[in-house]
């Protein structure tokens, strides 16, 4: 390998403190002994000991999880059905407005949404709770995971859903029994984007939260306002831990399906 | 379906010339387009059971169109297409007896050889047995046993397009569309595999409609050739009758290498005369019809005698000097220019060893042929 100037060197250097120091500090304290959060007393693992009795916790996870879950199946369904929709729909009426208005959620300010998803709850009488937070996950997190499936459907061989087609496919058929595998890892890796940003999200969450349920990123921002406590630097170290194992994931899959298909190609070539 | 008499299809097979016979497949006035863009024109045309019929033209001329329309992915703007009698207009792709096979072959990379031809089976709820009899058959048909099992992308680039020949003939089509099928494999590998194209043709008795740019393609595996430009048909007809008697210079043209010389026609006693530059004898020809007036006549390289010594028996003799000449090997092109810069191309066999020749570069030579060697167009 070549050697990195002394310019890319800091550059990197820096740039990685920026994005990580943060979290590298929440991690190191997460194993401190001491009740004090600033003050390092020797290393201990209690403060997680001490997190897995706490019920409120506990509770929040369990919700996290499960609004995580659903809100990335609904929106990976809804949103592959979008990317469907907008890659192999043709010319259709209000094509490029639906288009705008897939994408539009992505820099949407999120205290917009989490304002008018609140305002519509209030106005259909719907009880805030878990469902609620499903729903409003759903809707931001679809637009990100139709962006993954239709850069995946773009590069596809149309002429394959033909050929389904042409043998006695309907198109419902094709798309199960030849679109949809070949497509797996955009739709597995959009599922695992959108879970990891439902686990993330707090100002929507909050929005659409009700007082008997509440998710784990709300829990840990109402228990900070009463002082920093070990048991949440342990808590927040889990989750790093999950999210960068969801975005790693992720980001292997599509890496080896893309490698795969480089292999695939290169052999064909090389078969002629 | 696999008739084994099917192979001793008779050499006058010419369906087309018995006015009884009725067409497996007619274009009525099948016009389409796409916005602005005229892809079809207005056209007519009918294919006869057990044809192998070639749609030849460059890119752009609407043979794709034509054969996605008998699919059933592209619908007629206007007119009307029969399929054995009946109105494809509102028969979606998944119901026609058409199969297609693509020109990306698009294989299902997630399935094995044996199952990609077995999907379009599956699809009819034919019993397991009777499926896996048909997969077998077919694998045979196209000599890929002991592949049965590898994915798409363990096999080369030839097997690939016999797993989609076969994938695309299991479900014993009326009709069998081929879209460029032999335009991903080398040279070599491309005319072994039109032989085993019509081979499998005659063996199965299936009409097959190939849409290709290679005209040699087409005029080796093709029952008849429908040459297309803009949208239209130029002229369909059997390979020899479009080579020997193209009906426009832009047929002459496409379909192999000519020589087109303008002039002007005028009866004589044994044809007629077409004197087309200063200085230059006329040439005697056959008019067949009654052309007169400006005119082109084409001739093909072949049949054209190029001599150092001027022949007598001929009744075309012209003079000029060897330009160019192109050794291809079996045969050499000679381009020899007359006394009034004009190029003519000629061809012949080196049934000599090429130290023998009896002529080279800048040497005075004859060309020489006869009255019916040439055709007289009238574009």
């Amino acid at each position: 390998m070549r050697r990195m100037s002394w310019f890319n060197v800091t550059s990197l250097t820096f740039g990685l403190a920026f994005l990580y120091l943060p979290m590298l500090l929440l991690i190191i304290y997460s194993f401190n002994e001491s009740r004090l959060v600033t003050v390092w007393a020797g290393f201990s693992t209690k403060w997680y000991g001490e997190l897995f009795q706490n019920e409120a916790f506990l509770d929040a996870a369990l919700v996290t999880l499960k609004v995580g879950f659903f809100s990335a199946t609904v929106a990976t369904v809804l949103g592959t059905m979008a990317a469907w929709i907008l890659v192999r729909g043709g010319k259709f009426f209000g094509r490029t407005l639906f288009s705008g208005m897939i994408y539009a959620p992505l820099v949407m300010p999120e205290v917009i949404t989490g304002l008018s998803l609140l305002l519509l709850f209030i106005a259909i009488g719907m009880d805030r709770g878990v469902m609620t937070i499903v729903l409003a996950h759903t809707t931001f997190s679809m637009c990100y995971v139709s962006v993954v499936v239709s850069s995946r459907l773009v590069a596809f061989d149309k002429s394959m859903e033909e050929a389904a087609l042409d043998l006695g496919c309907t198109p419902a058929s094709a798309f199960f029994l030849v679109t949809l595998p070949l497509i797996a890892p955009a739709v597995l890796s959009g599922w695992l984007l959108a879970f990891t940003l439902s686990l993330d999200d707090l100002v929507i969450a909050s929005f659409a939260a009700g007082p008997s349920s509440t998710t784990l990123p709300i829990k840990i921002f109402s228990s900070v306002r009463l002082g920093v406590t070990p048991e949440i630097n342990a808590l927040s170290t889990i989750m790093i831990s999950i999210v960068a194992i969801g975005v790693i994931t992720a980001s292997l899959v599509t890496k080896q399906a893309i490698a795969r298909a480089k292999r695939d190609e290169q052999k064909a070539i090389q078969d002629g | 379906m696999t008739s084994t008499d099917a192979a001793a299809v008779p050499a006058d097979f010419a369906p087309w010339e018995n006015a009884d016979e009725k067409p497996l497949i007619e274009f009525q006035n099948v016009t389409k387009r796409f916005g602005d863009f005229t892809a079809i024109d207005n056209l007519n045309l009918q294919i006869y059971e057990r044809e192998f019929f070639a749609l030849l033209g460059p890119s752009g001329c609407g043979k794709t169109t034509l054969m996605r329309m008998l699919a059933g992915f592209e619908t007629p703007t206007e007119g009307t297409i029969l399929l054995g009698g009946q109105d494809m207009a509102p028969i979606p792709p998944n119901k026609r007896a058409t199969n297609m096979m693509f020109q990306s072959y698009a294989l299902f990379p997630h399935l094995s050889v044996a199952d990609n031809i077995a999907f379009g089976l599956k699809r009819d709820g034919i019993p397991k047995a009777d499926i896996d009899a048909r997969v077998d058959e077919m694998i045979r048909l196209v000599q890929l046993g002991q592949f049965a099992k590898r994915k798409p992308h363990q096999i080369s680039g030839g097997q690939r397009q016999r797993v989609a020949l076969a994938r695309s003939l299991a479900k014993a089509p009326k009709l069998l569309l081929l879209d460029e099928p032999l335009g991903a494999l080398d040279k070599k590998l491309r005319q072994e595999t039109q032989f085993e194209l019509m081979d499998i043709q005659e063996k199965t008795g299936t009409t097959f409609v190939i849409v290709t740019h290679d005209q040699e393609e087409a005029m080796t595996v093709a029952s008849r050739v429908a040459v297309m430009d803009h949208g239209k048909l130029i002229q369909v007809d059997t390979p020899a009758g479009i080579y020997e008697n193209p009906n426009s210079t832009y047929v002459a043209d496409f379909i192999g290498d000519v020589n087109i010389l303008e002039g002007h026609a005028a009866k004589s006693d044994a044809g007629c005369q077409i004197t087309w530059a200063e200085g230059q004898p006329a040439i005697n020809s056959n008019c067949g019809t009654d052309l007169s007036g400006k005119v082109h006549f084409a001739i093909r390289p072949e049949k054209i005698t190029v001599s150092a010594d001027k022949p007598t028996d001929k009744p075309n003799v012209l003079q000029g000097k060897v330009h160019d000449i192109a050794y291809l090997g079996n045969i050499s092109t000679y381009h020899v220019r007359l006394s009034n810069g004009q190029i003519i191309k000629a061809q012949s066999a080196n049934n000599r060893r090429l130290s023998r020749r009896s002529f080279t570069w800048e040497d005075d030579v004859y060309l020489s042929f006869t009255d019916t060697a040439g055709v007289v167009l009238a574009e």
